[in-house]
């Protein structure tokens, strides 16, 4: 007992400078405009396709949400680097890393809390999307299950892409080119191994289809929660992260 | 909006007697940082590389428990890298760092809470309030919750916030982001003081109050500061490094490095109605005198360099009152401190 207290306690001291710095950056989204404009964005985008135009709910005519996840997909794909291009580049910039890098935190710890003000964000405006699931279940017989795993499936998405927007943002103190560089990583496993992986065949095939995005986010998005895509999306983040800590300890070395 | 202009009165409410001055809480401050022990910080030979550049060259230095040691050096001398390597924000290429009885190395959190750092730049999250800010950093620093009200109302008033508190940074000039840095690195009552050139940029009476803040807060902590004004260095520490191209080139006190420099002392002296060969001459011929000097342009008056530890003003009234010669000054020059950098960094 007196051992697990202990635990406890170190892990909740090692915890304690990762939420200051979640909560002083969530904070800063909605002081800077940044996070109101992410939200009406990715309303509005996932709003419009969703109800009022393309392909539809009505046009599909079931009652499920199939088409805002396909639009949630794409639309979180675009802003999350937006949002983490500023997390560390803008410290690297304006010197404030070395004020945060002489308090008693490590760099991972400085990553970790990024991650999850970025995280926090991206659930609030899934959040606010539960009036769309409220609306569907009104019009008809949802599948309660492929909801939930499609939101599910949206956040490992996100994690991942965070995971990818970080790293970008330690490796340079220019904001565009933060955007670019995660921007262009991240076409890597939105298309680009799609395509690659449907045009060859064999194991290059195989492995370039097993690091495609779109094969893991679909089978979540119909409501299937297998573990090999949990893997696939939990790697990304652990990845991204950990090398976004090590360029940030590069650079004080 | 009003809300949070509510809340931040809310959270720090004045509920101290108006009429305490900056002083006052500037001697209560003390008296209880007093309480705390002392720290001592030993660098042994730190050594960096930037590249194949070298920075800092095998430098050793001690700064005692409760020392106030200035750093001088022209540009470029490694000032910066050897402060930052003592914050913990570079790893040097080789050598120690010990502040305490811990090590920058291993024990790099434990030293971090013990250190307070103004870094040269003051780098500042323009878009925070100050006392936001101030609270953000406090949180870094792992000061208990229930404390950190306490202590940012403590902040404000020793470092002379008060009607500053609660707006952006950047709203703020240039002397009061400096106080706000001052502040933050105050924030957690740290035992040693790393400030990095903390008077630039201040207008004349700024400076004053900040080495006058220095000069107090260092009767009880550790603190080692740079500086390129001179005369700030000599009225604030007890003790001055130079350090030139990575290494140390002088470690003294002010009144050793001029000492050092100069070697003896050296009297101005103007007589009229004399001949000036006759009285070089006969300065010349005077006890423990190595040199006498006409100065340029002004034909009756010269200088008399002296070798150390020997007073020779008399000797020269003396010699004046006998040749019949008219002593109209004769004056005491002591070595400035630029003198004694510019030889030693040349």
């Amino acid at each position: 007992m007196n051992v697990n207290l202990q635990i406890l306690k170190k892990l909740h001291i090692a915890a304690m400078p990762v939420t200051t710095i979640a909560a002083q950056e969530f904070r800063s989204y909605f002081d800077s405009l940044m996070a109101y404009i992410l939200l009406v964005l990715f309303l509005g985008f996932s709003g419009t396709f969703t109800w009022i135009y393309g392909s539809d709910i009505f046009i599909y005519g079931q009652a499920s949400l199939q088409v805002f996840f396909s639009v949630a997909y794409v639309t979180l794909f675009l802003l999350i680097p937006a949002l983490t291009m500023k997390s560390i580049a803008e410290e690297l910039r304006t010197g404030t890393i070395e004020m945060l890098l002489t308090k008693p935190i490590t760099c991972r710890q400085i990553v970790m809390g990024k991650y999850l003000a970025v995280m926090m964000l991206i659930s609030t405006a899934l959040a606010l999307t539960l009036p769309y699931y409220i609306t569907v279940a009104h019009l008809g017989n949802v599948d309660h299950g492929a909801v939930v795993c499609g939101y599910i499936g949206l956040l490992f998405m996100s994690s991942a892409y965070a995971g990818i927007g970080l790293f970008a943002s330690s490796v340079t103190s220019n904001q565009i080119i933060s955007f670019l560089t995660a921007l262009a990583i991240g076409l890597l496993f939105h298309v680009a191994f799609g395509i690659v992986g449907h045009q060859f065949g064999g194991i290059v095939g195989q492995f370039c289809l097993g690091l495609d995005m779109n094969t893991h986010f679909d089978s979540m998005a119909r409501g299937v929660i297998d573990s090999k895509d949990i893997v696939y999306f939990a790697s990304i983040t652990f990845i991204g992260l950990f090398a976004a800590g090590k360029s940030l300890e590069s650079k004080i070395a | 909006m009003a809300f949070f202009v509510f809340n931040h009165h809310h959270i720090i409410a004045p509920t101290f007697n108006k009429t305490l001055t900056q002083s006052d809480w500037l001697i209560t401050y003390i008296w209880r940082v007093k309480k705390d022990g002392r720290v001592d910080v030993i660098v042994k030979n730190l050594t960096k590389y930037y590249g194949r550049q070298k920075a800092v060259d095998n430098l050793s230095f001690e700064v005692k428990a409760g020392e106030v040691l200035g750093f001088l050096g022209p540009n470029g001398a490694g000032k910066t890298t050897t402060m930052k390597a003592i914050a913990g924000y570079l790893t040097p290429t080789d050598g120690t760092i010990r502040v305490g009885k811990y090590s920058v190395g291993e024990n790099g959190d434990k030293v971090r809470q013990l250190i307070g750092y103004l870094p040269e730049h003051n780098p500042l999250y323009l878009d925070m309030c100050v006392v936001d800010y101030l609270r953000y950093m406090a949180r870094l620093q792992k000061i208990r919750a229930d404390k950190i009200n306490d202590r940012i109302l403590e902040m404000v008033n020793v470092c002379g916030l008060e009607g500053e508190k609660h707006k952006r940074i950047g709203e703020l000039s240039k002397g009061y982001r400096q106080r706000v840095g001052l502040a933050q690195a105050l924030i957690h009552d740290p035992q040693v003081l790393i400030l990095d050139e903390p008077t630039t940029g201040l207008d004349p009476n700024q400076i004053v109050e900040i080495r006058e803040l220095i000069r107090r807060i260092g009767r009880e902590k550790t603190i080692i500061l740079s500086s390129h004004i001179l005369s700030e260095v000599e009225a604030t520490c007890d003790r001055i490094l130079i350090i030139n191209k990575g290494r140390i080139v002088a470690d003294g006190t002010a009144e050793q490095l001029r000492k050092a420099e100069q070697g003896g002392s050296m009297v101005v002296a103007t007589i009229e109605d004399a001949d000036r060969n006759d009285v070089v001459r006969t300065l010349q011929s005077i006890d423990g005198v190595e040199l006498v000097d006409i100065v340029k342009d002004r034909p009756n008056t010269v200088e008399v360099h002296c070798g150390p530890g020997v007073q020779c003003n008399r000797d020269i009234f003396n010699a004046c009152v006998e040749n019949h010669w008219v002593l109209t000054e004769l004056t005491s020059v002591e070595t400035k401190l630029e003198d004694v950098f510019r030889e030693l960094t040349k």
